[in-house]
This record gives C-alpha cells, sequence and structure tokens, in this order.
C-alpha cells in the first residue's frame, strides 16, 4: 500500500501530438511524472516544452495521444478541465497577476470562488502563504508596485492557494532580472522540498542539479534525452544535449 | 564616496512670474502682448456690451421653471426635488464609499447645489432652499457612508440600481398608490426629460452593449452573427430613423391588448438600443485591450468562463474604455435634443416654445445661449467627474 503510493503515477502521457495549424510543434511525447518528482525540461527556444507544460492544464489542446493526471483523461468536457485545472498550479513567464487586484485579492480570488473557502479562512491561508513566500508585508499592494521577482512570487502563492497536487511552471525567471532571480528560486527550492509534484519549464541548471529528479532535453518537439541531473551533466549521450549543454553553461 | 542628494531646481512661479516670463520677455513681446489685448477687447466688445446692457434675460428668468420641467404639474414639484434629493443622498454615500472614485461628481453636486442656491437668491426664489438641503443630504450620507461598515459598497451599488426605476416611478407615478397619482409623460420636459433621456438611456444601455460586445466575441456563430447585425445595422442608420421607428413599431410588437407604452418610454427604448451598439464597440475594445495571459492566469486557476469575465476581464476592460464610454455618453446627452422630432418637450424644444411666446418674440439670442450655457456646463460636469472616476480608478497606472 504504502509502496504503491510512493509509486504512484500522477501524469501519464503517451504519444501526445500537438499541432498549431500545419505546424507540429509536439511529435509523440511519451512521459511520466510520479508523484513528489521535480521534472526540469529544457531545451533550445520553439522545441515545444512551453507548449508540452501548457497541454497538461489544457492551456493547449492536444491532437493526438491520451494525457492522464491524477487519474482524469484530459477530454473536451469541461467540468473535468475545469477540475483538473483546479489540481494543477501553474505560474508564467510574465507572471500574469491580476493588475486591478490587490496582492491580498489575487491570493484569495480562486480559493473563494472556485473552492468557496469562507473569506476568514481564505485570508488566513493567503497570509501565511505570503509569509511562505516572504513578502506578507506587500499584501495590499497592487502587483504593478512590486518589483519582478516579487509579482513572480505572489504568482506562485496565488497558485498554492489552491492547495494544488502538481504545480506547472513556464520559464518562470526568464523574465526577471539577474538580481531577483534567485528570490524566486529559493522559494521554489523550498517548495520542492516539501515534496510538491512539479514540472519546470526553465534554463537554470543550478536549479535543476539541486532538485529536480529527472530532466528532459526537448528538441523540435521531441523528447531528444532523459535522465537523472547527473547523468545529463555528467554524460549525456546525444550530440545535441551536449552542443545545448555547452551552450548554455559557457556564460 | 557621499552621496549626493539635490534639491530639485526651483522655478520661478506665480503669476506675476509667469506674466513676465511669457508675455512681457522682451519690447517687442510686451508689444505683440498689448495689441493682442486690444483686438480681443475690439472684438468681444459689442458681445459684452449686449450681454450687459440690451440682452433682455427677463426671457430665461420668467421661464425657468419651464426650461427645467416643462409642462410638468406645479402642484408636483415635491417629486422633482424628492428625486434631486435621493440623488444627491446617492452621491454622497458614493463618496463616502468608494471615496477618490465618486469624489469628483460630489464635488460637482455640491458646486452645483451652491450655485444654484446662489442664483435662487438673486431671483428671489425660495429654491435656494432647497438646493441647501440637497447639499446638507449629500454631506450627511457622505458622513454615513464613510463609517458604514464593510458591506458599504454594496449598499451603495444596491441603491444606484434602486434609484433609477424609483426615480421613474416617482416623476411618472402610478394609480395604484392615491398620493403618487399619474404625471402623463406628455407633460414631463425641459432638463429634466434630456437628464432622464440621457441616463436611461445609457444605464439602459451599458448592459446590453456589454452583452452585445461579449456576444461579437463569442465562439458561438449565432450569437456572434447575432451581434454583429445588430451592432452594424444600429450603427448604419441615423439615430433619428430609430427614434421614429421605436416610436411607430413598439406598438406593432406587442399584442393587441396591451396598452402600448407612451412616447417617452418608446424614445428611452430606442435610445437605448441606439446607445447600445456603440457602447458594445466601447467595451469591445476594452476587451481586446486585455492581455491573453489574463485569460490563462484565470483558467490556470480554475475559474470558469463566467467568473472569469466578471471578475477578471470586464473590471479591467471597462476600467480601460471609461474615456470612451463617457464620450458616448456625453454624445448622447446632447442626441436628447432630436428626441423633439418625436413630439417630446426636452430642453431645445422647450427653448423654442419659448420664443413663440408673444411677449417675448426676437429673444433668440439670450434663449440659444442660456441652452448653450445648460448643455456646456452639464457636459463639462460629466467630464470633470469622469476624469476623476479615471485618476482614482488608476487608468495607465496600475
Amino acid at each position: 500500500m504504502i509502496e504503491a503510493d510512493k509509486n504512484q503515477e500522477i501524469i501519464i502521457c503517451r504519444d501526445v501530438h500537438k499541432w498549431f495549424d500545419s505546424f507540429h510543434a509536439l511529435k509523440g511525447i511519451d512521459l511520466t511524472v510520479e508523484k513528489g518528482e521535480v521534472i526540469v525540461i529544457f531545451g533550445p527556444s520553439g522545441s515545444g516544452k512551453s507548449t508540452f507544460i501548457r497541454c497538461i492544464n489544457r492551456l493547449e489542446e492536444h491532437q493526438k495521444g491520451q494525457i492522464v493526471v491524477d487519474g482524469v483523461e484530459l477530454t473536451n468536457d469541461v467540468r473535468n478541465i475545469e477540475a483538473i485545472r483546479s489540481e494543477v498550479g501553474m505560474v508564467f513567464q510574465q507572471f500574469n497577476l491580476f493588475p486591478h487586484l490587490t496582492v491580498l485579492q489575487n491570493i484569495m480570488l480562486a480559493p473563494s470562488w472556485v473552492r468557496r473557502t469562507p473569506k476568514e479562512q481564505a485570508h488566513e491561508s493567503a497570509m501565511q502563504l505570503l509569509k511562505r513566500v516572504g513578502i506578507p508585508e506587500q499584501a495590499n499592494k497592487y502587483p504593478g508596485q512590486l518589483s519582478g521577482g516579487q509579482q513572480q512570487r505572489v504568482a506562485i502563492a496565488r497558485a498554492l492557494a489552491m492547495q494544488p497536487k502538481i504545480m506547472l511552471f513556464d520559464e518562470p525567471t526568464s523574465a526577471l532580472d539577474p538580481e531577483m532571480i534567485k528570490e524566486v528560486l529559493d522559494v521554489m527550492i523550498q517548495l520542492a522540498k516539501t515534496g510538491m509534484t512539479m514540472l519546470v519549464v526553465t534554463h537554470e541548471m543550478g536549479f535543476a542539479r539541486a532538485v529536480a529528479n529527472r530532466m528532459y532535453f526537448f528538441d523540435e518537439g521531441q523528447i531528444v534525452e532523459s535522465g537523472t541531473p547527473n547523468e545529463i551533466f555528467q554524460s549525456p549521450k546525444e550530440e545535441r544535449t551536449k552542443l545545448f549543454l555547452s551552450q548554455i553553461l559557457s556564460h | 564616496m557621499t552621496a549626493i542628494e539635490m534639491q530639485p531646481p526651483r522655478l520661478s512661479v506665480g503669476p506675476f512670474a509667469w506674466l513676465r516670463k511669457n508675455l512681457f520677455s522682451t519690447w517687442y513681446n510686451a508689444a505683440l502682448t498689448l495689441a493682442v489685448l486690444w483686438l480681443l477687447y475690439a472684438l468681444l466688445r459689442p458681445a459684452i456690451q449686449w450681454t450687459l446692457t440690451e440682452a433682455r434675460w427677463g426671457v430665461i428668468e420668467a421661464n425657468l421653471t419651464l426650461f427645467m420641467i416643462g409642462q410638468y404639474p406645479r402642484d408636483q414639484l415635491w417629486r422633482i426635488w424628492l428625486a434631486i434629493y435621493m440623488l444627491s443622498g446617492m452621491i454622497g454615500l458614493s463618496w463616502g464609499v468608494w471615496r477618490e472614485a465618486a469624489r469628483g461628481f460630489a464635488f460637482i453636486a455640491l458646486g452645483a447645489g451652491i450655485a444654484f442656491a446662489l442664483i435662487g437668491l438673486l431671483l428671489n426664489s425660495d429654491v435656494w432652499i432647497n438646493w441647501l438641503i440637497a447639499d446638507a443630504i449629500l454631506l450627511a450620507l457622505y458622513a454615513f457612508g464613510r463609517i458604514l461598515p464593510g458591506r458599504g459598497a454594496s449598499i451603495a451599488s444596491l441603491g444606484w440600481l434602486l434609484y433609477f426605476p424609483l426615480v421613474l416611478l416617482l416623476i411618472a407615478g402610478t394609480r395604484l398608490i392615491p398620493w403618487l397619482s399619474s404625471v402623463p409623460s406628455r407633460l414631463w420636459g425641459g432638463l429634466l426629460l434630456t437628464l432622464m433621456l440621457t441616463i436611461v438611456g445609457n444605464f439602459g444601455a451599458l448592459p446590453l452593449g456589454i452583452l452585445l460586445a461579449l456576444g461579437r466575441r463569442s465562439k458561438l456563430p449565432i450569437v456572434r452573427y447575432f451581434s454583429v447585425g445588430y451592432i452594424e445595422l444600429i450603427r448604419g442608420v441615423p439615430l433619428v430613423t430609430i427614434l421614429f421607428m421605436a416610436n411607430l413599431l413598439v406598438p406593432f410588437f406587442l399584442p393587441v391588448d396591451v396598452q402600448p407604452p407612451d412616447t417617452v418610454i418608446r424614445v428611452m427604448i430606442g435610445f437605448i438600443l441606439f446607445e447600445a451598439a456603440y457602447q458594445a464597440e466601447n467595451v469591445r475594445g476594452g476587451l481586446q485591450s486585455i492581455n491573453r495571459g489574463q485569460y490563462e492566469a484565470a483558467q490556470a486557476l480554475g475559474l470558469s468562463g463566467a467568473l472569469t469575465m466578471i471578475f477578471i476581464i470586464l473590471p479591467q476592460a471597462l476600467r480601460a474604455v471609461i474615456p470612451a464610454l463617457f464620450n458616448s455618453f456625453i454624445s448622447l446627452f446632447k442626441d436628447t435634443s432630436l428626441a423633439a422630432i418625436v413630439g417630446l418637450f426636452e430642453l431645445l424644444r422647450i427653448g423654442r416654445a419659448v420664443l413663440a411666446q408673444s411677449e417675448w418674440l426676437g429673444t433668440h439670442r439670450e434663449v440659444f445661449l442660456f441652452l448653450f450655457i445648460v448643455y456646456w456646463g452639464f457636459s463639462m460636469a460629466f467630464t470633470y467627474g469622469s476624469r476623476r472616476l479615471e485618476e482614482a480608478l488608476g487608468v495607465g497606472k496600475r
């Protein structure tokens, strides 16, 4: 029983294909994530890595193959999708905070209206989350008044407020100034250590080395290579992986 | 290294410094200034002289009530005052609850109250008391709004939602309530009617416009084609045509045994249908301006389409198009003068009726100048209020 729980497969992707008009963006992705795993996906731009994780909460629809999240297959059934989305948190490259709402309102909105959490309770857990990401003093400000790093931490808190089972990160640090990247990565590393299942599209190899269980190298819509961070960094098998790693690690 | 901290350089200010700098900096600049001043004086002298000495302003004074409310029964004036008090109260309450967002409109209402009270005093009329009461109510409800706990915003919203139907009932009256006898709408007139057409037209049109704007972006082809068809059809015909159609066709669409609504209501429906098409395009402009990331973030949180619209998209979209919404508002305010064509005695038509009175023949200039000032004054007031609202909601700032 315990063994089964430990190895529970929470995301199963089988032969996932996606086209944008005639452009074949994903060409048969097979990938399985177990509960509590931290997966890092990297690869050149246009390789389909963002498209792939956006398929997992159906911000993009896959057109062939099968995606099963937490035992529910993603189909066009709207109720299924909304159920999945409230179990899967997502953090975007551009933060996408709601600019007309305060930090607190940003975090409380979904729990209050989707989960129907009572206001006091939603408020309390929002404040706890803000403490966890280190910016409780910003609760009543508007996103526009915060730095990029602070905004991204609010975005993480907002996603966590729904108590998701899975967190997706779509290049969470790519839009940040260098001095702010660390504060966001620290929050993500903490989160990984609590046992959250995470799929992270990123080029922050330090983060991958620190917490990733497995890494996937995407190129041209396919998984070129996968393995533990050690395998990927020490002995990459594919030429393309070597080349790409040398390019992003060289500076 | 020590930090360098400096005050910004001081610029000379004050009216005299400004005059020196801009108008009298050199001898030829001064000469030009004086020449222009003389020219202005020469050009405007006849106009000023006419205004102060020749104009027969008595025509306005004698007909002021007519300009304001048309043929509305004089013994039912208390209803108008009650409507004004309720408006003052609602503005005061909104000011107390929403603070900066409603402050512009509150200042205008307060200023107007004082100005009208002064005019009343000048004309030896006792309406000045009523205007001071209106201001007092505004301030009292402002204070009430400030101390109102938590639920203030919902109370104020509900108040506004009830205000318009209540005022319509108050002014129209009903057979069902003995002390609120029916006043047939052909007796409504003047500024009262103009404002009622404006406000009903706009506030009726906004929800319809929002629905049409959403419909135009809908994924369902039928909804989309209907919205596009409606908007393009209405925008393609002059307002006058729509008013004629509303007046003539509304009775045809009703069952035979139903008493058709009277002309004013038909014209209001016409204005709502007309304005909705324009407001729909304004709102659509706002919807287009919302980044796709906002939808995605809302979806990723599990918000349904309706919740996303209500909490995320519409607040931002409407805030972005406040200038356009008020532009249409002011536009409709002036377009209400077209209601005269289907026989309503709105402000402009009252002006023409006044000119037909035998004792005031030949007072065109006075009457039209007065109407000009009234229309302009209200438009300015709306503009000022909307700009304050815009600033308070931080358009372009956050």
